[in-house]
């Protein structure tokens, strides 16, 4: 690990939704850390909760049905100061502050993440005057600036464009330079690339590592894409509805995976030269009203125990800053291969 | 943006005379004229009329020439303000317009105020606190309003002025000012009624607008740019104002030209019923009696008043949206 300072915690987050068809626990329990300056991968189907799981580190859940019912969220800022962001009031001043000045997101569609009636300048220079105090021409100044670094050029006259006169992968920039025009500590990137070409993607990964360098910012990548993840983290997050199955440095994740879910996620991946047939998890994602009692990877999985459907897994240590959920595990040493 | 709106108004001549033409076919339609229906009343009612004093009105009104004939005769006048006369008041149609295009204006103004600054926000209000108390509240009173027939609020608001507060409301003034000039009390009396159809009016377009505010709030709301514009840190109420309602109310900007014949049309039973010196009722009367030189006219005016609305509309859209700028 590179750097051992903790920028935030996560610790027993869970954020439900109230529906007609009962409490969708669509976070249940999460539990992670974000160290300072390392990109965290979160990985894992549609609907598993990573999406909620970074809203929620911004208190931006979807009202009315959205709450956070319980755990914490420790900010732990430059001054030493420490903030639960899940006490916080969605609206309130403190939010605000952080959000303004340590918080930062990109979204997934880059053509509807920008409002269409202002020009892509205004947006940036908004932002830039809710964090600093600086004036209307400095903003500008500035904003010109994060343009040049976020390669939309000519900077200046795309400056008074509108989104719409963009192509996807350029607002896809400019959004990248709205971001992180407040110069956060935490940028939450969800499914940043999973709207773009692939030869776009690869410039937007290389441009955000790029940035975090200068910045000296964390990231949490959020994406269903194992290849882009492996790409661009140096720890990943393996989320499996609603809770987190496997948290592991990324070569560790990738050669020597331990929950049976990931271990089937890496093995459903297509890849050149190789000539054994893709083997995909069987089954299909419960239902997120209708989860399984105990360990909900359960009925799906390979090495199920009698234990599996009785009592939900612990999280057990099975290598250094490598938990996973199993009940494989028990016995704190390495399961036998056979 | 120049050479469009340029573009757009010359469309508009053309147009014009094709309405013209149109509005009088119209008028024509029926059977019979005027004259007709004004000497079948006459004898009705056991008066006799000559033959040929009904010839002289006819051939004095040009009533006997070919519709073409007619048409053109009318339409000469039109550069000179000559709209023709008026049957019933022999007068010319100009005159009666003049007197009550004032009336007309500043009533429909107010009503279409009255709709849009409590509409919009209460639209705001409903999509921001879907389902909450208030949202159902003014739901509720916003489909009263719509269903609750004009001529009905009207009687009941007149009614209870006039047995609970003493006052007659009906008129846009007391007997006593009309012809007098403007004064102080004049303005205080017009003012004490004008409010009448305007809320019976305006009460009965509202529900609509709220509706179609509430819900293109609503889908704005959803948008990604919303969420983004929060992770900002912009303010809550800024994000309503700024992004979503900035958005949401084009919509309704792209309904303006549709509003601007309400001016003459919109309101008639209930200036009926409270009887205003509108156009709207003049309108009504003028088709009844086939009155057709005034009918035509006010027809015409209200055509006119649409293709300018849509002309506004349009202005007004690529002002607010720049994804609709013509070039």
């Amino acid at each position: 690990m590179k750097n051992k300072d903790k920028l935030l915690e996560v610790k027993n987050l869970r954020t439900y939704f109230d529906t007609r068809r009962g409490l969708a626990k669509a976070v249940d329990g999460v539990s992670f850390d974000v160290y300072k300056g390392e990109t965290l991968g979160i990985v894992g189907e549609s609907g598993c909760g990573k999406s909620i799981t970074s809203l929620s580190i911004l208190n931006l859940v979807p009202q009315p049905k959205g709450k956070i019912y319980g755990g914490e969220i420790l900010l732990h800022r430059d001054n030493d100061e420490v903030i639960d962001i899940a006490k916080l009031k969605r609206t309130g001043k403190k939010m605000k502050d952080i959000r303004r000045k340590d918080t930062a997101m990109i979204f997934q569609d880059p053509m509807s993440s920008l409002s269409p009636v202002y020009t892509v300048g205004s947006q940036i220079m908004e932002g830039i005057m809710l964090s600093h105090d600086v004036n209307k021409s400095e903003a500008r100044e500035r904003a010109i600036e994060m343009l040049r670094k976020v390669g939309i050029s000519p900077a200046e006259q795309r400056i008074n464009d509108y989104p719409y006169q963009l192509s996807g992968g350029m607002n896809q920039r400019a959004m990248i330079a709205v971001a992180l025009s407040s110069n956060p500590s935490l940028l939450i990137a969800d499914e940043p690339t999973t709207a773009l070409d692939v030869t776009v993607e690869a410039q937007i990964l290389e441009l955000m590592e790029d940035l975090q360098q200068e910045y000296k910012m964390s990231i949490m990548f959020i994406s269903h894409d194992l290849d882009v993840i492996g790409e661009i983290s140096d720890r990943v997050v393996v989320m499996y509805t609603g809770k987190v199955v496997e948290v592991a440095e990324v070569e560790d994740l990738f050669y020597n995976p331990s929950h049976p879910y990931t271990q089937g996620l890496l093995q459903s991946i297509p890849k050149i030269g190789r000539k054994k047939e893709l083997k995909p998890i069987s089954g299909s994602v419960p239902q997120i009203y209708n989860l399984p009692d105990a360990c909900h990877f359960a009925p799906r999985c390979p090495h199920k125990m009698d234990i599996c459907t009785k009592k939900e897994p612990p999280v057990f240590d099975v290598g250094e800053g490598h938990q996973s959920k199993c009940w494989l595990y028990e016995e704190g040493g390495k399961r036998n291969e056979g | 943006m120049l050479n469009f709106i340029l573009r757009r108004t010359l469309i508009i001549i053309p147009m014009i005379i094709l309405i013209s033409m149109i509005s009088f076919l119209i008028i024509t339609l029926p059977p019979g004229s005027y004259i007709d229906s004004y000497l079948a009343n006459l004898q009705q009612m056991g008066g006799e009329v000559e033959q040929s004093r009904a010839d002289t009105i006819k051939e004095r009104y040009g009533l006997n020439d070919p519709i073409y004939l007619q048409y053109w005769k009318w339409v000469k006048g039109f550069p000179r303000g000559d709209f023709g006369m008026a049957f019933s008041e022999e007068r010319p149609v100009i005159n009666i317009i003049q007197e009550r295009i004032g009336y007309t204006i500043l009533i429909s103004s107010l009503t279409l105020l009255f709709t849009w600054v409590l509409s919009i926000p209460i639209g705001i209000y409903s999509a921001v606190k879907q389902y909450s108390f208030g949202d159902y509240a003014f739901t509720f009173f916003g489909f009263l309003g719509v269903s609750i027939p004009n001529f009905l609020l009207a009687i009941i608001i007149m009614f209870v002025g006039l047995r609970f507060f003493g006052i007659n409301l009906s008129g846009l003034m007391p007997v006593q000012y009309m012809g007098e000039p403007w004064g102080l009390s004049k303005i205080l009396a017009v003012l004490q009624r004008i409010w009448v159809p305007v809320v019976v009016v305006g009460t009965a377009g509202m529900a609509g607008l709220i509706r179609i505010m509430r819900a293109e709030m609503l889908d704005q709301l959803r948008q990604p740019y919303i969420q983004m514009a929060r992770s900002k840190g912009v303010d809550e109420i800024k994000v309503i104002i700024k992004y979503a309602a900035r958005i949401a109310v084009n919509p309704l900007i792209s309904t303006i030209g549709w509003l601007l014949p309400q001016i003459i049309s919109g309101g008639t039973i209930a200036g009926i019923v409270l009887g205003l010196p509108t156009l709207g009722p003049k309108l009504y009367d003028a088709l009844k009696i086939q009155d057709m030189y005034l009918a035509g006219t006010i027809i015409f005016f209200n055509i006119v008043l649409i293709l300018i609305g849509t002309l506004l509309s349009d202005i007004l859209l690529a002002l607010v949206d720049p994804r609709i700028r013509y070039d």
